[in-house]
């Protein structure tokens, strides 16, 4: 088993808490982990990703080499774009589609989808809108946790143990509403593949 | 079964702490802050009181963990690269007077330069000073090396130099915990001159630092970090250094690559191990994460041996840092190149916060300065260097910590009155009040603003040593108590904010202004931690 995933997004959009979880579920299942992450500058407000490398392998390299990543998991839609030269030839794009705009020169939000829309692979989702129903828009990460799960080769229920374990301190209500965000994203994803 | 999945700083905190360190003596600076941060949040530091508390800059904190050494115990003084430049002079000096307890200097190199003004390699400075460095490949390593690396001071009576990057510094993977040492006892150095470098002393001091060089080496020859690893293919032969190593195998898993490669992460550099390599091989390929100095070592001012690859020779780019890709392109190996990222995409640089207190500072400063022609703002390293970016465009120097206040002083007595020094509270106490008194001491026409916001703010929210003490800095310095002001920057106080800034640009003599509130990242963090 080897899953290599760059996740991206914008300095504050937390999306270490997606790696967290991710790698909860990893350590539980008996798997080996390297994750690079962005720290420093760049975490006011600029772009920001992270390399988490799960394998059944010892992993040599903390980046991931371009062109092999399995998949890109991206909490903002024009971050994704930003990562391509690393996705494989059968890699998965994973994306919100909440743009976040803190840049003067956002381009226009339809030639983002454009350019998502002419990939092989992807899975493009109102992660924000999702979180709403659910309760909170703070949920959101855990959708797109939910709608990158089919594409990681990880058992659900452990990725739902990882959720559950970063949550516990905040009490049932929160970890439950967590989980229905990751399962309604993880719905999307089956749906829409 | 892996025990902790640690970031390579959070390796080297651990393993500090287990190594029986009773004092970690550092400045906030990225990539090396998380060190400091995981062991004042640890336990275990805690319960042994284990002395974590920030210094003002990196050569307080470098001569602090000296004091701990010559009382006998083990100290560790973290930094980033550039921090060792202020550190120089303390470091430098420690490989001349030797250790009593073990001295560790942690320092983390950026290349690529992720969030620093250069990308300087620490292993120069870790060489000129004479002393053996280590440079992990992995953050195992890293732990080990943290661990070890008091004894291994303490063995060679020199200070260790422990060499890190930002890719390891900032990745995290699986690390073993050893068993926890005990710390050293107080014990007093057994010669009372070691610590003296008056020029007699410093002369001996100085030849058995020369003379050590043998062991230096020979330690490194047996070092378990560094390994000669068989190859079939004698047509190259690889040096990999510190994380290099890690990129190289990427493309070679299960032991698979068929040419001979000498991994390397104890210096001065095994010479048995590089002569053996010699002369097998047809060519050499120097990997290594900063510059090329490996390299130029081996391939010498003629370059009339075997051939040398590397960053001098274009095979690897001779700037930034290294990753698996420039190397499988040295290596001549084809790969998927991924798709190009599409035109739309626009650059998404790091910007003050909304909210932020530099933003109303520099909005009230650009309005009294529109009457001056442009280029009177000298800044700092901080947050407000953002300042340096539309909407602002604000300021047109960032050099070193404290450079804003003599820069500016430096343009005021070349006539360029008046010049203003934009510095963080922070970065004011780290290197700026021994400028503001050259300032005071001539009277320069310069107005220094400390933008407070009340905490080390880039490196994520820090205690700053000057919290509290500014003003009183100021007046002590010399500073006319009725040229100092302080005012909250809010946008309800722009009009006074601005009226302050051309008073006291107008006015013939040294002003401080301190706009004044706390950083909204450092508040908000403080807010959820209440509740």
């Amino acid at each position: 088993m080897k899953s290599d995933i760059i996740l991206a997004g914008v300095g504050g959009q937390g999306i270490l808490s997606i790696a967290t979880a991710l790698g909860e579920a990893a350590l539980a299942d008996g798997l080996l982990i390297k994750q690079a992450e962005t720290h420093g500058m760049s975490q006011r407000g600029g772009a920001v990703y992270s390399h988490m490398r799960i394998s059944d392998q010892p992993i040599s390299s903390d980046l991931i080499p371009g062109g092999s990543a399995d998949l890109i998991l991206s909490v903002e839609p024009m971050e994704s774009l930003r990562y391509l030269p690393y996705l494989s030839e059968t890699g998965y794009l994973v994306t919100n589609i909440t743009p976040f705009v803190n840049i003067p020169n956002y381009p226009d939000i339809e030639k983002v989808m454009e350019e998502i829309h002419k990939l092989p692979r992807y899975i493009a989702i109102d992660a924000d809108a999702i979180a709403k129903e659910v309760g909170s828009s703070r949920a959101s990460n855990m959708v797109m946790l939910g709608a990158a799960s089919p594409f990681i080769d990880i058992e659900f229920s452990k990725i739902e143990n990882g959720i559950r374990t970063i949550f516990e301190r905040k009490g049932e209500a929160v970890v439950n509403m967590n989980l229905e965000a990751l399962r309604r994203g993880r719905a999307f994803a089956e749906e829409n593949r | 079964m892996q025990k902790h999945l640690f970031l390579g700083v959070e390796a080297i905190g651990q393993g500090a702490i287990d190594g029986g360190m009773s004092g970690v003596y550092a400045y906030p600076g990225t990539p090396s802050t998380e060190i400091t941060e995981f062991i004042q949040d640890h336990p275990l530091a805690e319960e042994r009181n284990i002395h974590r508390k920030w210094s003002a800059n990196e050569k307080t904190a470098f001569e602090t963990a000296l004091g701990m050494s010559y009382a006998g115990k083990r100290a560790m003084s973290c930094m980033k690269h550039v921090g060792l430049n202020v550190a120089a002079d303390a470091f430098i000096n420690a490989a001349m007077t030797g250790v009593n307890g073990g001295l560790v200097l942690t320092v983390a190199d950026d290349p690529s330069m992720h969030s620093s003004q250069n990308e300087q390699d620490s292993r120069f400075f870790g060489k000129f000073a004479m002393i053996p460095i280590l440079e992990p490949s992995s953050q195992q390593e890293a732990y080990d090396m943290a661990r070890e690396g008091f004894a291994l001071s303490e063995l060679t009576k020199v200070p260790v130099m422990l060499r890190i990057t930002t890719r390891l510094a900032h990745s995290r993977a699986g690390v073993e915990c050893s068993e926890v040492l005990d710390e050293n006892q107080l014990s007093m150095p057994a010669d009372p001159r070691q610590f003296i470098l008056l020029p007699a002393i410093a002369r001996r001091k100085y030849k058995g630092l020369l003379q050590s060089q043998d062991l230096f080496l020979k330690l490194s020859e047996e070092s378990k970090y560094n390994r000669y690893e068989e190859g079939e293919d004698k047509s190259l032969g690889i040096v990999a250094c510190g994380i290099a190593y890690n990129y190289l195998m990427e493309h070679y898993p299960n032991g698979t690559c068929p040419f001979p490669v000498i991994k390397i992460s104890q210096y001065p550099l095994p010479e048995k191990l590089i002569k053996r390599l010699n002369l097998e091989c047809d060519e050499l390929l120097i990997l290594e994460e900063g510059a090329p100095m490996v390299e130029e070592s081996l391939k010498g001012f003629f370059a009339n041996g075997t051939p040398v690859k590397g960053r001098l020779d274009g095979t690897l780019p001779r700037d930034g840092e290294l990753n698996p890709d420039l190397i499988a392109k040295a290596l001549g190996k084809e790969f998927f190149q991924g798709y190009d990222i599409p035109k739309v995409v626009a650059n998404r640089p790091p910007a003050l916060c909304q909210g932020c207190g530099h933003q109303d500072a520099y909005v009230a400063m650009n309005e009294a300065l529109a009457d001056y022609t442009k280029g009177r703002v000298f800044s700092d390293i901080g947050c407000y260097t953002l300042g340096a970016l539309p909407p602002y465009e604000s300021i047109y120097s960032c050099v070193d910590m404290g450079a804003s206040i003599t820069m500016a002083k430096g343009a005021a007595d070349a006539g360029l009155i008046p010049s203003v020094a934009m510095i963080g509270d922070s970065t004011f106490a780290h290197s700026g009040i021994t400028g503001l008194l050259d300032a005071v001491n001539e009277n320069s026409s310069i107005t220094v603003v400390i933008s407070d916001n009340e905490s080390v703010s880039m490196t994520g929210g820090q205690d700053s040593s000057a919290l509290g003490k500014i003003e009183s800095i100021c007046i002590g310095v010399g500073v006319d108590p009725a040229h100092i002001h302080t005012i909250v920057p809010l946008r309800k106080n722009h009009e006074e904010m601005v009226r302050l800034f051309r008073q006291e640009f107008a006015y013939e003599g040294v002003s401080v202004i301190i706009p004044r509130r706390e950083c909204i990242q450092r508040a908000s963090s403080r807010k959820r931690n209440q509740k």
